[in-house]
């Protein structure tokens, strides 16, 4: 942190020279490596460890490179140069994952070196996107931007990747670490699921503080971050989460894989031991050398700098005109517009899950469009939230019209955000070498079958999360309604669960019944649809019906044929 | 007993490949060689070591395959797919080449 150079501006944050300096010697000491690689210097056990250091997986058809989009926020130069890449380099598409990250699944190793040399370019990397390391900070898609929020996350998000970066108690951990931040009354970044989960918020007067949940995470053994910590004040930030890894650094399990990521070290040591490990090391911890200085914290704030809104009124009636005489235009907004903090402007989901599409995939021509719109309309920004969707933060409410005309003639227009056809699915078996079955097609099949924009407002609030295999990236453990790919002998399955929910009242979802096939699949979601219409009570949100009425009715239903 | 197929990633590109006759790569399954179960032991570990040895491929695996109407068919879901490529995407990988 000591290298932020004092007196630095930009709107979104942007490098200085020392972090220009270190990516840009991180990918010739790669290139390095690549050339030791292919001329046999370097065997494959030698050099996975360095090419999955710099995001580099090799999957069932090509090497995959997971790029860095700290946060999930970049700019729209930063946006163009992943289309150009994704154009150049792989097959003119990208997957934005829930890691708010970016995928490429077609790229050749030799050309690796090159293609981080364009990121770093325009101040992006594959940093810290795989290996035993704390992983890209994630936070609140309407982060800068949502009408509730308390706490801006996306600085605190940036002290983390700087303190991270290069760490060297933290380059070995016994497993991969991932850490949200949420400012907001609402979560919309699943803290609970995470690693560490932090939320933000203020004292009575007036200062940021941190509740800290630790141990949570999905994959094969899921469980719920534990509260360790309601306050930690703004100085004691970064000493309290060093003293959280340094824990686990040192009891972490690293003799089992299966153990060895920090849920199960909570689990095992208890919530009240672990709790009391992290304060004795806080104890010793806290003074000078970890202290957060305020004077840091309003430098880096400044860094990211305010857009300059302009001074609008609440209602604009150009926007309250277009929605009256455009009813596909008014659905849009009603489904995926948020307030804005600032009056008269809108925050727009852009979702990448049109009816029948791959959830998150969006052509290098896609990008580019997003790109121009946040140029023009939202102060050349643009967030990737971990629902895989874009975001366009900071729109005029009298230019939502002329955007949501761009988004929909390109194939981004769907209005399905927060609703069934907004469904997160992992790669699976299509790409992925540790998948077991596909994804995407069934997310393809149910977003078919609940093409019908006015249904889907109908059935309200309902997330759909798929994984294909048990390392859950596809957040099934925690969907309302979630579907695990399973292996029987070769053919592909899927184990239902119903009832996880990703908010701050975190839960795991329960398995409804036998694993069944795809086709079976789509129907039982289907079933399960109408066990939940037909039963709810007014303003019934799905979860709530079935916390009511149980898990009986929805398996009777979905397995009356079997 | 099972019949078995050679498969590797090319390592400059990660292309999959896979061992066809007189111990050469090739990238269509239809001209892979085949073995009968343990029969693909031998050229299985003579795949790994000049995969390696020439800086050619990684992940050299064998793969149980059946044979109908003479093509050549994977038994599993994610070999089938391996082979192909993408199912959601049949405009990419070795499918689109078909």
């Amino acid at each position: 942190m000591n290298h932020i150079a004092p007196g630095a501006q930009a709107g979104v944050y942007r490098y200085d020279e020392i972090d220009r300096q270190f990516v840009a010697e991180r990918v010739e000491q790669f290139r390095a490596q690549v050339a030791r690689r292919l001329s046999g210097e370097l065997t494959e056990e030698e050099f996975k460890p360095l090419r999955l250091m710099n995001g580099l997986y090799l999957q069932l058809h090509a090497y995959m490179l997971r790029i860095a989009v700290p946060y999930g926020v970049m700019t729209s130069k930063q946006l163009r140069k992943l289309a150009e890449i994704g154009r150049k380099y792989d097959k003119g598409y990208g997957h934005f994952t829930t890691r708010q990250n970016l995928q490429f699944n077609w790229i050749k190793l030799e050309e690796t070196p090159e293609i981080l040399n364009e990121l770093a370019e325009v101040d992006m990397h594959a940093l810290q996107t795989s290996g035993n390391c704390v992983r890209n900070v994630t936070t609140d898609q309407f982060v800068g931007a949502a009408r509730d929020e308390i706490v801006d996350g996306r600085v605190y998000a940036e002290i983390l990747r700087q303190w991270t970066t290069l760490h060297p108690e933290f380059t070995y951990l016994p497993r991969k670490f991932k850490i949200a931040i949420m400012g907001a009354e609402s979560d919309r970044a699943a803290l609970r699921t995470h690693d560490v989960g932090v939320l933000a918020k203020r004292n009575e007067a007036g200062e940021p503080g941190f509740t800290f949940y630790v141990g949570g995470g999905l994959g094969r053994s899921p469980f719920v971050g534990k509260l360790i910590r309601e306050w930690v004040a703004e100085e004691d930030f970064v000493a309290y989460l060093e003293a959280v890894l340094r824990v686990y650094n040192q009891y972490g399990r690293r003799d089992n894989i299966y153990k060895a990521r920090i849920k199960i070290l909570v689990h095992e040591l208890g919530q009240e031991k672990f709790t009391a490990e992290v304060e004795e090391e806080f104890a010793r911890l806290r003074g000078p050398k970890y202290r957060l200085d305020p004077e840091l914290v309003a430098e880096i704030r400044k860094r990211f700098g305010a857009p300059a809104f302009e001074t609008l009124p609440t209602v604009s009636d150009s926007f309250e005109k277009a929605k009256a005489q455009n009813a596909a235009f008014a659905r849009w907004v009603g489904v995926n517009v948020a307030e804005h903090k600032a009056p008269g402007y809108a925050i727009a989901t852009i979702s990448l899950k049109p009816a029948g599409g791959i959830p998150g995939d969006a052509t290098s021509e896609q990008m580019e469009l997003v790109a121009d719109l946040a140029e023009r309309y939202s102060f050349g920004e643009i967030r990737v939230s971990h629902a895989q969707n874009l975001v366009l933060a900071h729109v005029r409410q009298d230019d939502l019209f002329t955007v949501w005309q761009a988004l929909e003639a390109n194939g981004l227009g769907t209005p399905n955000a927060g609703l069934i056809g907004d469904i997160i699915a992992c790669p699976g078996l299509d790409y992925c070498a540790l998948a077991n079955a596909r994804s995407i097609p069934l997310a393809q099949d149910i977003s078919a079958r609940f093409a019908d924009p006015v249904r889907q407002q109908a059935i309200g609030e309902l997330g759909i999360k798929i994984s294909g295999c048990i390392n859950a990236c596809g957040h099934h453990h925690v969907g309302h309604i979630g579907i695990l790919g399973v292996d029987k002998k070769g053919e592909e399955f899927y184990q239902i669960t119903v009832g996880g929910d990703p908010t701050l009242t975190t839960a795991i979802g329960d398995i409804l019944g036998p694993a069944i096939t795809a086709d079976e699949t789509v129907d039982a979601i289907e079933a399960i649809v109408e066990v939940y219409l037909a039963t709810r009570s007014d303003g019934e949100r799905f979860l709530d019906t079935l916390k009511r009425i149980g898990h009986g009715p929805f398996k009777e239903r979905v397995y009356a044929a079997h | 007993m099972a019949l078995k197929a050679i498969t590797a990633n090319r390592l400059r590109d990660g292309t999959v490949v896979f061992l066809g006759a007189n111990s050469t790569w090739v990238e269509q399954l239809a001209d892979a060689a085949l073995f009968e179960g343990a029969e693909a032991d031998a050229p299985l570990a003579a795949a790994k070591a000049q995969a390696e040895g020439e800086q050619f491929g990684v992940d050299v695996y064998a793969f149980d395959v059946t044979v109908a109407d003479g093509e050549i068919l994977p038994v599993k879901a994610r070999e089938r797919i391996r082979a192909l490529g993408p199912s959601v995407r049949t405009d990419l990988g070795k499918q689109a080449a078909a």
